[in-house]
């Protein structure tokens, strides 16, 4: 079996100097005359770990990190292809406690797959939610959506489904999808992870909800701060179109969808909804009052699903598994999993979804391991950088998709 | 903490969208409290300001980002200081407002015929669905606060002060964006919106200067009223902030948010200082006007209003319309002659005395001192908009060159004498009266104008017919839109359009044939440009790129650029597509037309010489562009056609008119809204000049004069027997006056001289004269051959009523005294009184009564009527007593649509090899006719000379650089202007305007005419370019002479 490495191409990785890596790896390879395939994939989203290279052994797939170009040589020495033991060594991926406690529905793909495989992505039940959408009525998938109890992940929290049924019922000669990828709030990554770790799971994402509410374009709106992301997505568009998943007829059925991809000026503000949907027309990026909602009067005046990354890569897995299978995890009005960003003065920072309900506690002293430098938590900020601080008598809180920034007391 | 939060403050600062005020202003100011917080200066007071600066923000913005920036403030002061609790907001109640002005009901009314019923403040209210909260709380009288919202423009929801509390609603939503629905129970002033307006208001007044008592808009400033509706009584955060006010700190340091005032539009001034980013007239230049010239530049706090990419105003493509003036609610853009007089104390509604769109306007006055035009709401023509002319270019009216003395002269080289009124008077009667001695009662004549009013013109035709005792009478309407009268009088059986301009608004394809509308007719231009926005399609026939082929969010879906003299090739081909492919309507054809007509027209038309492929040589319309432009306007919804002066004045004007109503009434576009042929009028009285009988062979009314039935009426009523002998057109009058038969004329209001084609054959019509009597404001150009110069007064002296484009009457008002004595019907009446006639008008409403006992169309019409219902459109009788704004309702008015043939006959003005191209004209937007109202205003800024636009192609054949003098000769004569090279202009055709008289355009126009009626082919002159070194001999020696005609010897 010719070994597999796992060296990954996410941002948050090539930072930190994963090309490099790759590259050094690439040529040890060739010097020591070792045949191996070098696979570019995503992020795990353990942060700390970055660049975080991967083997796939006989035991499984087993973790070094975080690896430099140094690290290279010692690696080989220490036999790292067949999971040899090093100072960087973590075991096999899947057990590390941050990555085995997590409860990944959204991102189960990402990190594991070559993002631009589509091989990869079937391999990995990908396109499942698509194929069974396809043969649904529309108000079915609607209705599908609706009952795991999917709430928009962009802030808001508004049920996915009924926005969606707003759309499927509007009439209009024309109806459009548009992604916000407009990930503009300091120490947020989790959609540039989906669009460079899993980007089919978005287009799957935004294909079933073309076919649901009748619309046949969409737009993924995103920032030129996203380089690698923007290359990623395009370039899985493009495969997509190729192999039928996008264009005239979706996966051979009689709905049609395609879409683009979009990169803002680099205004913060257009990624709320209505500038970015002004933004999209060519206009100045300001907010339009509602109502009009978007829903029925959105991009160039026609019905529009405004969604979130995260919400929208949330439905193959609802297409796929149903909605009583994602509507098990979570608490209360707030259903299925939150990928969950830890970033700032904390030791494990990185992405971690698990099923809402989490406290704040865990995920900061637990989860999170505490602050990087050590020193007492005094406030943790909730929901972004227009987030309420809380302090550590707070830490009992849990985690909804009710905007906990909107509580201050 | 509270450090860490200043930088989500500070964020919203710069990376807002700085649409509302909570964020746009509000962000700042929690930077500087929090820094003074910080810094040491805390108290209970900088933290009662911030939490009540975070309420604001939180509940008063648009967007999460205004809404969720105080989060981290809030939660920081909540957890991380230990704070006092919150004082009690102190009651202070506003004082109530008594200052009245035209109800701003703050958004545009909805149209919905389906009606919603809420209650707003315990008031139950039905309103149109669609009405806004905010409307419909105008309607009950409840005013709530507002500063972004007007009428003119789709609700924005910017400002946050119209926030309400709806029951059931979270939040506090705006009213101006939250549409009325059944059952709303509305509550616009509670405990909590106070506290908001409040808030705001006190972040607008942060960035604002405190220059109140010497501000222009002092009185008329809606900032100043807000701040007393929601009782601002302080500004906790000072004045020393951040800010757009001040051109340097308090230490002296440049303020490099400032801005200086740009004062170079000659009429207002923008000073960004006063400016609170309501994009009102950003808003306004786009959905009013149409003209997308002013956007807001900046994020955040450092958002500006900016025309252009951050131009000043007179170098952006701002067009001067005023919409943005009139919909600045403070002194931000204000006009100069506020800041130079002050406030108005009254205002007359009257009506504007360019175009024959007809503008309302409130002419504001101070005293008898007029300090601006505001186009008005309620004019039904215009509904409250303006175009530079009507709204700034009055200030002729005061120029120094305006004559106010009666001036006689023996022969037209002596200078001027100043005399009394009844010396000059008694010497015009006694000189007209010789002639009739002399050569008969025919020698002389009259001219009445299409620029004053219906009473006056009505008198100057009763002057010939019933004291000089002929016919002898035209108009300038002859020159324009004669044919117009013709053509749609043959076809329809009424000599004018048949809609209303409101009607544009249902159109579904617009067909705009010779004409310029944003030019010519810029109010009706935006109105045309607002409903293309909407998804109207247009087609434009011209043989050049005019504006609105392609203009911001509107495009043209066909322009057939036509060479001059084949329209009516095109509209025939046009007309042949209809027919040949079936797509004409059967049953309007058969339920309103002559069958047997149709049948005759169709076998004319159907003939394959007529069709697109055959007549493409000669027009130079691709034949398949004319062909889809045909389906379009045959097939694509209601069809109306616009035309102009590039109809009209042709050698086959009359046939292209009918051709024109031959395609409405194949494909049934005539009779309902949207739809209709509609000449855009030259002059504000065209219509109404036709109307009361200027024409020599029609009694008013376009009743022919060999009717003794007519007669009759006019005879019993003035007590003379009226010829029955068509009298003299202008270009015979000329001619009679060259052959010596013809040597008095009566000349009120129009410059013959100038206007008139082949101005040679004028000036030798004229020299040949006796007596010319002129009667105009200015010594114009035919005046340098006149004898007897009788001073005239403007719209703004005189009571009367123009007739537009629309055939709608409108009441022009006095707002001052004649300036020059008398108002020009008096003049005309003293002329009258002095030839022995006995007439005794004391005030116009009396002509209007004589006009309405004597024409049927105008039967109901009375002043008193007119002042109930603002306007009228003619007909107005018994049985339409509202008025007309649609003809042809049922029927038309000559009993069945008449189909006529229509040949194409080429004119004889040919191009040839001495004169290879073909010269059109026409006018700009900022200059009227021949210029002689508007040259004296400061709108020479924009158009300073007439410029020779000519093809790239055919000016480097003959080695033209832009700017260079070239000549411009044609058959009749020759002058000289300065080349602008342009691709506006298909090559073989050269464009000017006819502004200015030292370029004498019509040197150059021959004296070929249209067939019925004699409208002169102003549009067509096959003339030949070449590069010249100044003004021609001809020039100079009539700018020498005009010099000399000029000369006034003051009275003794």
């Amino acid at each position: 079996m010719t070994p597999v490495i796992f060296v990954p191409r996410d941002a948050a990785a090539l930072a930190v100097g994963a090309d490099r890596v790759a590259r050094a790896i690439a040529r040890e390879l060739s010097a020591r005359g070792i045949e191996a395939r070098i696979v570019r994939n995503g992020s795990r989203g353990m942060h700390w770990l970055e660049p975080l290279v991967e083997v796939r052994t006989a035991h499984g797939r087993v973790a070094y990190g975080p690896v430099t170009e140094k690290d290279v040589p010692g690696l080989f020495d220490a036999g790292f292809l067949d999971g040899g033991e090093h100072p960087l060594f973590h075991g096999e991926t899947k057990e590390i406690p941050f990555l085995k406690s997590q409860t990944r529905l959204t991102f189960a793909r990402v990190g594991v797959t070559d993002p631009l495989s589509l091989e990869d992505y079937r391999h990995y039940k990908g396109l499942r939610g698509l194929q069974n959408a396809v043969a649904m009525e529309p108000a079915d998938i609607v209705a599908q959506v609706t009952e795991s109890g999917l709430r928009g992940r962009g802030g808001a929290g508004f049920p996915t489904g009924i926005k969606w049924n707003t759309v499927l019922r509007a009439e209009a000669d024309r109806k459009y999808i548009v992604c916000n990828a407009d990930e503009g709030d300091s120490g947020t990554f989790a959609d540039r992870m989906i669009m460079e770790g899993d980007p089919f799971v978005l287009i799957e994402g935004m294909a079933i909800a073309g076919i649901a509410t009748g619309a046949t374009k969409g737009y993924i709106y995103t920032r030129s701060e996203y380089p690698h992301a923007i290359e990623i997505m395009r370039e899985a568009v493009e495969i997509a179109r190729r192999e039928g998943i996008l264009g005239a007829s979706v996966l051979g059925s009689k709905h049609a969808f395609d879409m683009e991809v979009r990169v803002g000026a680099g205004a913060y503000v257009c990624g709320e909804e209505t500038s970015l949907l002004n933004s999209l027309e060519g206009k100045r990026g300001v907010v339009r009052a509602k109502p009009p909602l978007p829903a029925l009067q959105g991009l160039f005046g026609r019905p529009t699903v405004v969604n979130n990354v995260l919400s929208l890569a949330s439905v193959p897995v609802i297409m796929d598994r149903g909605a009583a299978f994602y509507r098990d995890f979570g608490v209360g009005r707030s259903r299925g999993t939150m990928p969950i960003q830890l970033a700032g003065n904390i030791r494990h920072g990185g992405l971690y979804e698990t099923a809402f309900g989490v406290t704040l506690g865990t995920l900061v002293n637990e989860i999170g391991g505490g602050t990087a430098n050590g020193r007492p938590v005094r406030a943790v900020q909730v929901g972004g950088p227009l987030g309420a601080y809380f302090p550590p008598r707070c830490s009992t809180r849990r985690s909804t998709t009710r905007p906990s920034r909107h509580r201050t007391a | 903490m509270l450090k860490q939060a200043r930088f989500a403050m500070e964020f919203c600062a710069v990376e807002s969208c700085g649409k509302c005020t909570p964020c746009r202003i509000g962000a700042v100011r929690g930077v500087e409290t929090l820094d003074k917080i910080a810094g040491g200066e805390r108290s209970d007071e900088q933290v009662d300001l911030l939490k009540d600066l975070c309420d604001t923000m939180k509940a008063g913005s648009l967007c999460a980002l205004g809404g969720f920036t105080p989060y981290p403030v809030l939660s920081a002061l909540t957890h991380f200081l230990r704070i006092s609790p919150p004082g009690r907001w102190p009651k202070r109640r506003s004082k109530p407002m008594t200052l009245i002005k035209e109800t701003d009901y703050g958004t545009p009314a909805s149209t919905s015929e389906k009606t919603v019923t809420l209650t707003i403040d315990g008031f139950e209210v039905t309103v149109p669905e669609g009405t806004s909260v905010m409307r419909a709380s105008m309607e009950t009288g409840i005013q709530i606060p507002k500063l972004c919202a007007t009428d003119m423009v789709d609700a924005f929801g910017s400002c946050r002060l119209c926030l309400v509390e709806i029951e059931g609603r979270r939040g506090t939503p705006a009213s101006c964006t939250t549409p009325a629905e059944n059952g709303m129970v509305v509550h616009t002033q509670t405990g909590r919106l106070k506290q908001l307006r409040r808030g705001v208001m006190e972040l607008y007044i942060s960035d604002h200067p405190l220059d109140c008592l010497t501000c222009a808009a002092n009185g008329d400033c809606e900032l100043q009223d807000m701040a007393g509706v929601v009782g601002l009584r302080d500004v906790r955060y000072g004045h020393e902030g951040d800010n757009h006010v001040k051109a340097r700190d308090g230490l002296g340091e440049v303020n490099a948010r400032w801005m200086p005032k740009d004062e170079t539009n000659p009429y207002f001034t923008y000073d960004p200082s006063k400016c609170i980013v309501c994009s009102r007239c950003v808003r306004a230049c786009e959905e009013v006007q149409g003209t997308f010239a002013l956007t807001i530049e900046g994020r955040g706090f450092d958002s500006r209003v900016s025309p252009g990419m951050h131009e000043d105003f007179l170098s952006s493509e701002c067009v001067s319309c005023g919409a943005c003036v009139q919909a600045c609610p403070t002194a931000t853009l204000q006009e100069k002659s506020v800041i130079e007089i002050g406030q108005p104390e009254h205002s007359v509604v009257t009506t504007c005395a360019y175009c024959g769109v007809g503008c309302s306007f409130k002419a504001e006055m101070r005293g008898d001192e007029l300090v601006r035009m505001v186009p008005y709401k309620d004019g039904k023509a215009n509904r409250g908009h303006s175009c530079v002319k009507g709204r700034f270019a009055y200030g002729y009216a005061a120029h120094k060159d305006r004559i106010l003395n009666p001036m006689i002269r023996e022969k037209i080289t002596d200078p001027w004498r100043e005399v009394s009124w009844e010396e000059a008077l008694t010497f015009a009667a006694t000189k007209l009266r010789a002639i009739q001695y002399e050569l008969g009662k025919d020698a002389i004549g009259v001219i009445t104008s299409s620029r004053c009013t219906n009473e006056e013109t009505y008198l100057v035709q009763k002057l010939t017919r019933a004291v000089f005792g002929n016919n002898n009478t035209d108009t300038c309407a002859r020159v324009c839109h004669s044919p117009t009268g013709y053509g749609l009088g043959q076809t329809f059986g009424t000599s004018a359009g048949t809609q209303d301009f409101d009607s544009v608004q249902h159109a579904d394809v617009v067909v705009v044939i010779g004409a310029n509308p944003t030019d010519g007719h810029p109010v009706f231009a935006s109105r045309l440009k607002k409903r293309l926005r909407q998804g109207a399609k247009l087609i434009v026939v011209d043989p050049r790129r005019i504006d609105l082929v392609k203009t911001p969010h509107v495009k043209a879906s066909h322009h057939l650029a036509l060479r001059p003299g084949t329209n009516v090739a095109v509209v025939t081909a046009m007309a042949h597509v209809i027919v040949t492919e079936g797509l004409f309507d059967e049953t309007f054809i058969r339920e309103r037309c002559d069958w047997d007509e149709f049948q005759d027209y169709v076998e004319f038309v159907s003939d394959a010489k007529h069709s697109p492929e055959a007549v493409e040589a000669l027009t130079g319309v691709p034949a398949q562009e004319l062909r889809e432009a045909a389906r379009l306007y045959a097939r694509g919804g209601n069809g109306a056609i616009y035309y102009g002066l590039g109809v009209t004045e042709h050698s086959q004007g009359s046939t292209t008119v009918i051709g024109i109503a031959n395609l409405a009434m194949l494909t049934g576009n005539i009779g309902r809204p949207g739809v209709g042929v509609n000449p855009l009028r030259g002059q504000n009285n065209v219509q109404g000049s036709c109307d009361m009988g200027s024409f020599p062979h029609e009694l008013p009314g376009y009743r022919h004069v060999n009717g003794q039935e007519v007669r009759d009426i006019f005879e019993k009523l003035w007590g003379v027997e009226i010829s029955d002998e068509p009298g003299l057109r202008i270009p015979n009058m000329l001619d009679a006056a060259v052959d010596g038969t013809f040597k008095g004329l009566y000349c009120q209001g129009e410059d013959i001289l100038q206007s008139d084609p082949d101005t040679r054959h004028v000036s030798a019509g004229l020299a040949a004269m006796d007596c010319v009597i002129v009667h105009d404001l200015f010594l114009n150009e035919t005046a340098n051959y006149a004898h007897v110069f009788l001073p005239g007064s403007t719209f703004l002296e005189k009571d009367g009523t123009f007739t537009n484009a629309e055939r709608r009457i409108n009441r022009v008002r006095k707002v001052m005294a004649p300036r020059n004595g008398y108002a020009d019907w008096e003049v005309t009446q003293m002329l009258a009184n002095a030839m022995g006639a006995n007439w005794s008008y004391t005030h116009p409403s009396q002509i209007m009564d004589e006009i309405a006992a004597t024409t049927p169309s105008f039967a109901n019409v009375s002043y008193e009527m007119l002042d109930k219902k603002g306007s009228v459109q003619w007909p107005c009788n018994d049985k339409t007593p509202d008025g007309s704004p649609i003809m042809h309702v049922d029927g038309f008015v000559r009993g069945r649509g008449r189909f006529i043939r229509t040949d194409y006959v080429a004119t004889d003005e040919k191009t040839g090899p001495r004169f290879p191209l073909l010269l059109t004209t026409g006018r700009i937007l900022s200059q009227y006719n021949v210029g002689a109202q508007t040259r004296r205003t400061a709108n020479v800024v924009w158009h300073a000379e007439d410029v020779l636009e000519i093809h790239p192609h055919d000016a480097e054949t003959r080695g033209v650089k832009d700017g260079d003098w070239v000549k411009l000769a044609s058959r009749s004569g020759e002058t000289a202007l300065r080349a602008q090279i342009t691709d506006r202009v298909s090559p073989g055709v050269v464009y000017t305007t006819f502004h200015h008289p030292t370029t004498q355009a019509n040197v150059i126009t021959t004296d070929y005419s249209d067939w019925a009626t004699n409208c002169p082919e102003y549009k067509v002159t096959a003339v030949q370019v070449m590069p010249s070194n100044g003004p021609t001999d001809w020039q100079e020696k009539y700018e020498e002479f005009s010099a000399l005609s000029r000369r006034i010897e003051a009275a003794e």
